[in-house]
């Protein structure tokens, strides 16, 4: 595989709803084995980012490269091939309410996989387990708690080992234990499989904890701030809005108390 | 890309080596542990094993459960397991999948239920939901006592709506069907009246048969099939995403605020969209008497009107209100019963319409004997 292209380029990406944009010329770059936060505050376009990324939605311009390879003006088939190594947790999980547990993860495995059913099995078991599941997999989505559903939505996206893992905000209603599990996990899992993870995240420790590179959305300007390693934005960033949002609005409190 | 492999090699018989090689990845099949684990069963037990690495190449998810098989086996037997020289990442993946370990009593064991448990389960659960449509019925009862002191919280703006969607919007469809059901009953009734020179009678079969039956079942079936559908869908979504718990945390009551607003406004249209159905149906004979009999307008219209008394009128239209109310409270109830999930809101909308169809043709039946019997 191309090692020395960056896994992920986006170029003068600009996304809209009809009229409406939302950004414009978004441009950074993801290496193989980053932890890429996308930030900014709320309704700047963050998720709307991700779902162009992952092709559920069409860019108004611009374009997003794999592995130096264009993903939307490529043929839809081939889209569809690098989608199956993609791996996404939602917001809120987005289990298939009707199947258990292991049915959520074995989907996958079942449709572009050769393997045994108890092969799949094994698999989604061990899928469970990494998430800390493991003895609920014949539980239906419904009878266990918005946490456990979350990381048995991480325990589908990891189903077929992607090679690029997204989330949608994977703190945002986890206890702060569990919240650190899964960012311990999410490094596990970068150390291990040398996944590429591009996260959606507002929790500032989490993305400290975590994220070697991220790029800043502002609502107001309607464009990107900064992109990079997000502890040196906070220290070293010219914008103020960008070291204000990372310092949790102080820098701001302190010139009103002054 | 080269085959993966696992050897065993045991020049010791108590102290076991297995050699790993290859690309242990998904996409290629592999060998599975079965040979290790049988010998692993087999006596002499041994008593240690040990992983060599015999040129180990890629590997992913395929390579971590096979070995984590080999590990839970080891475990029960109480054999000593050497994993040193596994790469390091496949150590930590399996040291991450046993961390934490199954709560007691959480697996779920999946049995086989004997047919006559199954059975008996079925009967119960039928008893039970006729049980909670009684008890609906009251609650509705109650509610719609609420509603006329005036105590009752609801949108206005939100029972308009219902109106519309029950009322206005289901004309087109309604329309539809009776006029052609009005004109397959002329077609059927002249053939088989001309043959005694009674063709004029037409008008009398379509417009008893529209205006006392056809036209309150056929309209409760289309209403069945577009509101009562679409209410348990509704309230069965708002089950699921918690909407029905936030209505009660603010102290208004579902049944109020959800429920009684969608069975009025079924229960006031039902009359008005059946006597449009009865005259569209009466029209549709009409059209066909026309122009397969030799007679006039003027005279279809005086024998339809000596035909169908106020009685028949009435008659329909207290029919339909049942109905409408039938269609509206199966929505509801089977709504409000919904289980949290994609599928449990399909069901509960499949199960309204199957009810509110067998409601209608029960209560149908039942109204039919009480106006024989009462002479109307």
């Amino acid at each position: 595989m191309s090692a020395d292209k960056p896994h992920i380029r986006v170029e003068n990406l600009t996304m809209a709803y009809g009229d409406f944009v939302i950004q414009r010329n978004l441009n950074f770059t993801i290496q193989r084995g980053d932890i890429f936060t996308i930030m900014g505050g709320s309704g700047c376009g963050k998720s709307t980012l991700m779902k162009i990324m992952i092709g559920l939605k069409t860019p108004a311009t611009g374009e997003v490269f794999y592995n130096g390879e264009p993903f939307w003006s490529g043929s839809a088939e081939r889209r569809e091939r690098y989608k199956r190594r993609f791996g996404t947790l939602f917001q809120a999980g987005a289990l298939w309410s009707s199947m258990t547990l292991a049915e959520n993860v074995s989907v996958a495995l079942d449709q572009y996989t050769e393997l045994s059913e108890s092969e799949i099995r094994d698999i989604a078991l061990y899928k469970l387990s990494l998430v800390g599941l493991a003895g609920f997999e014949d539980y239906y989505p419904s009878e266990i708690s918005g946490g456990m559903r979350k990381r048995a939505g991480l325990a589908r996206a990891m189903a077929l080992d992607p090679e690029i893992l997204f989330f949608d905000e994977p703190s945002a209603g986890l206890d702060p234990i569990n919240a650190k599990l899964l960012d311990d996990l999410i490094l596990e899992l970068r150390d291990t499989l040398e996944t590429t993870v591009v996260v959606v995240n507002h929790e500032l420790p989490s993305i400290f904890a975590t994220s070697n590179n991220s790029v800043f959305l502002d609502a107001e300007t309607k464009t990107q701030l900064a992109t990079g390693d997000p502890k040196r934005l906070r220290d070293h960033d010219p914008h103020h809005t960008v070291r204000n949002f990372l310092a949790r609005g102080t820098i701001d409190a302190e010139a009103k108390t002054l | 890309m080269t085959a993966p492999t696992l050897t065993l090699q045991s020049e010791d018989p108590s102290d076991l080596t297995v050699a790993l090689a290859g690309d242990w990845l998904l996409s290629e099949p592999a060998p599975g542990a079965d040979e290790l684990l049988e010998r692993l069963r087999d006596t002499p037990v041994p008593k240690r094993v040990t992983y060599a690495d015999a040129g180990l190449g890629d590997w992913d998810t395929r390579l971590v459960t096979t070995l984590l098989k080999i590990r839970r086996e080891t475990e029960t037997k109480n054999i000593e397991l050497d994993e040193s020289a596994l790469p390091e990442g496949v150590r930590q993946l399996m040291r991450l999948a046993t961390v934490t370990k199954p709560p007691q009593g959480a697996a779920r064991k999946r049995e086989n239920v004997p047919f006559l448990t199954e059975l008996g389960q079925h009967t119960v659960a039928m008893f039970v939901g006729c049980n909670s449509l009684i008890v609906f019925m009251g609650q509705l009862v109650q509610s719609c006592g609420r509603w006329i002191r005036g105590e009752a919280r609801y949108i206005r703006s939100d029972l308009v709506q219902y109106i519309q969607e029950a009322g206005a919007e289901s004309l087109p469809i309604v329309g539809l069907i009776s006029f052609l059901i009005g004109a397959i009953f002329a077609f059927v009734g002249i053939i088989q009246l001309e043959q005694f020179g009674a063709g004029i009678y037409t008008a009398n079969l379509v417009g008893v048969a529209m205006v006392r039956e056809m036209a309150p079942i056929m309209t409760a079936i289309v209403m069945a099939g577009r509101i009562g559908a679409a209410y348990a869908a509704q309230i069965g979504t708002m089950r699921v995403n918690e909407e029905i718990d936030a209505l009660t945390t603010l102290g208004l009551n579902p049944m109020d605020f959800l429920v009684t607003p969608r069975v009025i406004a079924l229960v006031v249209m039902m009359p008005l969209l059946t006597a449009y159905a009865s005259a569209l149906g009466v029209a549709g004979g009409l059209a066909v008497s026309l122009v397969m009999l030799d007679i006039s307008l003027i005279q279809y219209v005086q024998q339809t009107i000596s035909a169908v008394g106020l009685n028949s009128v009435f008659g329909g239209l207290f029919k339909c209100v049942v109905y409408g109310a039938l269609v509206a409270i199966s929505g509801c109830q089977q709504g409000m019963a919904s289980g949290s999930s994609a599928l449990a809101v399909g069901q509960a909308t499949t199960s309204a319409v199957v009810q509110s169809i067998i409601l209608i043709v029960v209560s149908a039946s039942v109204l039919t004997v009480i106006y024989i019997n009462l002479g109307i």
